[in-house]
């Protein structure tokens, strides 16, 4: 069983091949981002048959080689990153138009699809801070590829960032090696015990990763990076490689800590979370630009997925929360990229993303807007669509608990993004007769969005497979 | 799976599908879109008919998909959602060909209008047909967003303004709502529609959270039934284009409050035990306020939307005054009322939008003589009227006349005198008017009679209002027939109260 190998390799081997030879990335981008996917559905098929599975490559024993580790966790975000990245894949074709840009995106869009699969699918938690970090480094090469002024700066504070978050994840794995003498997940969860180092390494770990998936209040770096990095790379921060830092935090807490730490971490995680959702949401509300509005949204949607610390620590609703976490994860990553890309579609054809100026633009460009409003039907969390079912999972979940007071959270939420959606909305919807200059929108552009947003509205439809998926090999 | 199983999804799929072909379409594409159009709506009506056949025969429509673990979508067919879906099949039929000549000229995409106008109704339809609270929910938030596109087609600085009013209420109400479908089902793990309701074993535990879970319902559903103090929006709303205005008030929006009103108080509950808990007091005493309320409001308006807008806050009421009242007789006046306030208040609506478009008379003061210029839609408006007025043999009279019987045998004489007061006031805002449009010299630049033989208006705008005004007459002429509202209201009564 090599297909996880495969997953990773494919999508570093595209990297390299468009580094060297530009004249045919796109085609090479374009290949990975069709092979890539099918891989994944095999795996899929294999652990909903089989369960988990593991992998040692090149065939070397754990303290030495590298482990891969694949449940059905692993394979709905890889699922999800394949959706997500391949259809902005068709997106940046358009959007990078033969400039200098254009030659640098591929090989790092490639690179930062591979350190993702392989995030998703490492066994251990060294792998695990050798992926962040690649991914981070990536990440932060493409948000510069905007090459303006605001952009470089932008992306200046997301490297340090980026890199403070990684080194305090690399302290929390030393104490952990140090004091267990091992990095693999599954050995870490049968020989740890309660520990002040343990204790510390948990400190440590969850501070830099928080940092990299910006909670409230250490989300400062996220708007200025992701308003201004280009569409799809926008779409893919936002969309996935917060989740990744969020990701690596849930296995850990799930596998290793949740025994040893004190519940009322839970929750201040909680705490935060709904400090993320009402600042977010309240920044989203005043934002003047409409990629800051999004990735403000952004902020708030991150929040959300933090309640899923507080949540789960209710007993009898465990299963329901983590569900409802890694369904949110999911379907805000569909509707989030869609958003992204739509905006991105505004700002190609009108060259800027002023709210106040754009008056009627759903008759200039009615597709577009139709995949931003689907998408935000999912982000506001209103039926059918996948982020109701997150929200209802996690409504149930508060609810059976008694409590309440997450529901009003989670309510008071989807209020606020209703108002800040609607804001965009009331300029978009008004008539007005002037002629703007625009620059035609190519239909791929427009269609790629509604792709994902049709994504997050199907995933409303399909909560039993897709849970059925989550559950696969446990991870819960 | 069977075709009794797929006919509700069939029959939802009539307007979806071509609702999303019409968004992809371009804009010059006329005929296409008119065929499509048509085609759902007549090969809706025929499909409802094969329903209500079966209905009344017993059978079962029943289609069924699970969206999350142990929580189902369901679409099925009993006596009440066949009502609500033949009345918004036969709605949406006549609306789309006004909708098709009123907006012949408008400079703004049509295309998204049909294509939201397609979604607008099968929500209508979903809400109809849904099976538990879960599906009812689905469509209920799905008709929000897709009327949203239609309150503000205009675009104007008010119809916007008018859309951040409509949004605010009723996503507010939707919230509101939601929380006590989930709480519900926290609490008893069952949220499907049951004939007799299916909360009574429950009481001993739950008896104050049911209470409270009742209020967040009904409040959350009373900003689309528009009851005071949640009806802020409705008058606003009225900005939007004629066709839209009709359906909203007819079938879409408003019912679709009421008809959950209806759903929650009979076949989540059940009307014995609200009144067991002691809900049905408050939920009675603010659809009289609002009814009372309402009338009053409409008074004073000259705007002849505006007036009919307020008739309809008045109107709606009725409807969840009906489901208020214990007993057999107030319900059949509650549930008939859904069907003969539609037939009435689309008519009304179909002519305003007919005098706006024709002769630009937007305005009561303006209406001198009008029923000189254009007798057909004169007509239509004035059995309309009379008919909310409650004048026999009109479909009003059929309702208020149940209502006021109900009230009598469940011990409320004040009903009556609620229903004097408002049939009062409805005569003192609509007669006025009949009054004016038929005896007053006409005043405006239209004075001219039309020439013989030539229509007054377009015949699309034309025929509409009176199909309509026919069928509210018919409604109340021939209530003892059988298919008519009245003997399906009497239907579904007695499973209500089946023992």
């Amino acid at each position: 069983m090599t297909l996880p190998a495969w997953i990773v390799s494919l999508p570093l081997l595209a990297a390299v091949f468009t580094f060297v030879f530009p004249r045919i990335r796109i085609w090479a981008g374009i290949f990975t981002a069709i092979i890539t996917p099918l891989m994944v559905v095999f795996l899929g098929r294999e652990i909903l048959a089989h369960g988990a599975i593991q992998m040692q490559v090149g065939g070397w024993q754990t303290p030495l080689g590298i482990q891969l580790y694949a449940d059905g966790l692993s394979v709905a975000m890889l699922g999800i990153t394949a959706i997500v990245i391949g259809c902005i894949t068709f997106y940046a074709r358009c959007y990078f138009t033969g400039d200098v840009s254009s030659r640098y995106f591929w090989p790092l869009w490639m690179f930062l699809w591979s350190a993702l699969n392989a995030l998703f699918l490492s066994g251990d938690i060294f792998n695990l801070y050798v992926t962040l970090e690649l991914l981070g480094l990536s990440a932060v090469a493409l948000v510069a590829l905007s090459q303006t002024a605001d952009a470089l700066s932008a992306a200046m504070r997301y490297l340090l960032v980026s890199l403070t978050g990684s080194l305090s994840y690399l302290m929390g794995v030393a104490l952990l090696y140090a004091a267990n003498g091992t990095l693999s997940i599954k050995l870490l969860a049968t020989t740890g015990a309660a520990s002040p180092s343990i204790a510390t390494a948990f400190a440590l770990m969850a501070a830099g990763l928080i940092m990299k998936s910006a909670l409230f209040p250490m989300h400062f770096w996220l708007p200025p990076a992701h308003a201004n990095a280009p569409a799809p790379v926008s779409a893919v921060l936002s969309a996935l490689v917060v989740k990744a830092s969020f990701y690596i935090l849930m296995r850990l807490w799930l596998v290793i800590f949740e025994p040893f730490i004190n519940p009322s971490t839970a929750q201040l995680m909680g705490v935060l979370g709904a400090g993320a959702i009402i600042w977010g949401s309240v920044q989203a509300l005043v934002a003047e630009r409409l990629k800051l509005l999004v990735a403000y949204s952004t902020v708030a949607q991150i929040g959300y997925l933090f309640l899923i610390f507080p949540l789960s620590s209710i007993t009898q609703s465990n299963h329901t929360a983590w569900q409802g976490g890694f369904y949110f994860v999911l379907s805000h990553a569909c509707a989030k990229s869609a958003v992204f890309l739509a905006a991105g579609s505004v700002i190609y054809s009108f060259g800027h993303d002023r709210i106040k100026e754009l008056h009627g633009i759903v008759r200039r460009m009615p597709v577009s807007m139709f995949a931003f409003a689907l998408a935000s039907v999912s982000l506001i969390g209103l039926p059918p669509s996948g982020g109701f079912i997150a929200k209802w999972l996690y409504l149930n979940a508060a609810l059976t608990g008694g409590h309440w007071w997450w529901c009003v959270l989670i309510i008071i939420g989807s209020l606020l993004a209703t108002a800040y959606v609607f804001r965009f909305f009331s300029r978009a919807f008004s008539y007005s007769p002037e002629v703007v200059e625009e620059r035609p929108v190519p239909w791929i552009m427009e269609w790629t969005a509604l792709g994902l947003a049709l994504c997050a509205l199907i995933l409303g439809f399909i909560a039993p497979a897709v849970t059925t998926l989550l559950d696969a090999g446990n991870p819960f | 799976m069977t075709f009794d199983n797929w006919l509700p999804l069939l029959i939802l799929l009539t307007s979806l599908l071509p609702g999303i072909v019409i968004f992809v379409l371009p804009e010059e594409r006329v005929r296409w879109r008119t065929t499509l159009n048509m085609g759902g709506a007549i090969l809706k009506l025929g499909l409802i008919g094969i329903m209500i056949w079966g209905v009344r025969h017993e059978h079962v429509y029943d289609f069924r998909m699970p969206i999350l673990p142990n929580i189902e979508l369901v679409l099925n067919a009993d006596a009440m959602s066949v009502m609500m879906t033949a009345l918004s099949g036969v709605l949406w039929f006549l609306t789309t060909l006004y909708a098709i000549a009123y907006l012949e000229t408008s400079p703004q995409s049509r295309s998204r209008f049909f294509g939201f106008f397609s979604l607008c109704v099968s929500s209508t339809v979903g809400i109809a047909l849904a099976g538990n609270l879960i599906t009812f929910i689905m469509f209920y938030e799905m008709l929000t967003l897709t009327t949203y596109p239609l309150v503000v087609f205009r675009g104007t600085p008010e119809s916007m303004r008018a859309g951040r009013i409509y949004i605010a209420y009723t996503f507010g109400g939707g919230a509101a709502f939601l929380i006590g479908v989930a709480w519900l089902k926290a609490l008893v793990g069952s949220v499907a529609f049951t004939e007799g309701g299916m909360l009574a074993p429950y009481v001993g535990a739950y008896a104050t959270q049911l209470r409270f879970i009742f209020f967040l319902m009904i409040s959350g559903l009373g900003v689309k039934a528009a009851l005071v103090p949640l009806h802020g929006w409705l008058p606003k709303a009225m900005v939007a284009p004629a066709p839209v205005s009709a359906l909203l008030h007819a079938v879409a929006v408003v019912k679709a409050g009421a008809f959950g009103i209806v759903r929650v108080v009979y076949d989540v509950y059940g009307i014995e035990f609200s009144g067991e808990l002691g809900l049905l007091q408050p939920l009675t005493a603010a659809a009289a306020f609002t009814i009372i309320y309402g009338s009053v409001r409409a008074l004073f308006q000259d705007e002849l939307k505006k007036r009919l807008a307020f008739s309809t806050v008045s109107q709606v009421s009725y409807i969840a005054l009906g489901v208020g009242i214990l007993g057999p007789i107030a319900t059949i006046g509650g549930i008939v009322h859904l069907v003969n306030q539609g037939l009435m208040k689309i008519t009304l609506f179909f002519c305003a939008g007919n005098f706006a478009e024709t002769l630009g008379v937007h305005h009561i003061s303006h209406m001198n003589g009008i029923g000189r210029r254009m007798p057909w839609t004169m007509a239509a408006f004035t059995l309309g009227s009379l008919g909310m007025i409650g004048v026999p043999p009109m479909a009003g009279f059929i309702s208020k006349w149940y209502l006021g019987t109900g009230g009598l045998t469940a011990g409320k004489p004040w009903v009556i005198a609620i229903l004097v007061a408002s049939s009062l006031l409805n005569a003192a805002y609509f007669l006025p008017i009949i009054y004016r449009a038929w005896f007053r010299e006409p005043a405006g630049s239209w004075s001219a009679r039309p020439s013989i033989g030539a229509l007054e208006t377009h015949w699309m705008l034309l025929f509409p209002p009176l199909i309509t005004a026919l069928l509210a007459l018919l409604a109340g002429l021939l209530a003892d027939a059988p298919f008519s509202p009245l003997e399906w209201a009497r239907l579904i009564t007695a499973r209500e109260y089946r023992p």
